[in-house]
């Protein structure tokens, strides 16, 4: 999953996509909806880092503390 | 992964993090986060060459087993610490990530307890008994 800079541009190009949305349904006059979509899209990113986090750590885990 | 690529990468992540500083700050704040996990997760791949080095001339040296484990626990200690307090740091929160460093030290020095025991076990040993 960590293996090259594409999940660096996945995460940017969601941030961009609901930045865009963000705008465009706040110009439409809908502030709840631009709020949920933003909300949604956090939490897609937020998934995805702490998926690396954890990929991280275990490999910490594995190297300095034995599998511990 | 090259020196390049961890270079390129940090290149390309600055440059998606300025672009995204203006549109949405917690999403800039992710591209670092993960920017940061994708360079220390190369660079710990690489050190368990070196530390499994480590530990074949520790076994060579009839080094105890335990302190060559505790050493290797400080150090992945020192670093998820490390990696915490800058990402907290990062983020403005100045004062959780001096509480994350103390936690390091504080952990470390609990991991030290037995290796310090052992050098003022040693120390006695020398002293002649009154």
């Amino acid at each position: 999953m960590l293996h090259d800079a594409s999940i660096l541009f996945q995460i940017a190009g969601i941030g961009i996509i609901v930045a865009l949305i963000h705008t465009i349904l706040k110009q439409m006059g809908k502030e709840e909806i631009a709020q949920f979509a933003t909300l949604v899209g956090f939490i897609i990113v937020l998934l995805i880092v702490v998926n690396s986090l954890s990929d991280l750590f275990q490999q910490i885990k594995s190297v300095f503390l034995f599998q511990g | 992964m090259d020196i390049l690529h961890i270079v390129t990468l940090g290149i390309v992540a600055s440059v998606l993090y300025l672009i995204l500083k203006d549109l949405h700050g917690s999403f800039a704040f992710f591209v670092v986060l993960i920017t940061s996990v994708i360079i220390l997760f190369f660079v710990i791949q690489q050190l368990g060459a070196i530390i499994s080095l480590l530990q074949s001339l520790g076994e060579r040296a009839n080094i105890d087993n335990m302190y060559i484990r505790t050493i290797l626990k400080i150090i992945g200690i020192a670093y998820i610490a490390e990696l915490g307090a800058n990402i907290t740091k990062d983020a403005g929160l100045a004062s959780v990530a001096a509480k994350i460093e103390l936690a390091g030290k504080v952990f470390i020095l609990l991991l030290a307890i037995p290796i310090i025991t052992a050098v003022i076990d040693a120390i006695l040993g020398f002293l002649p008994a009154v």
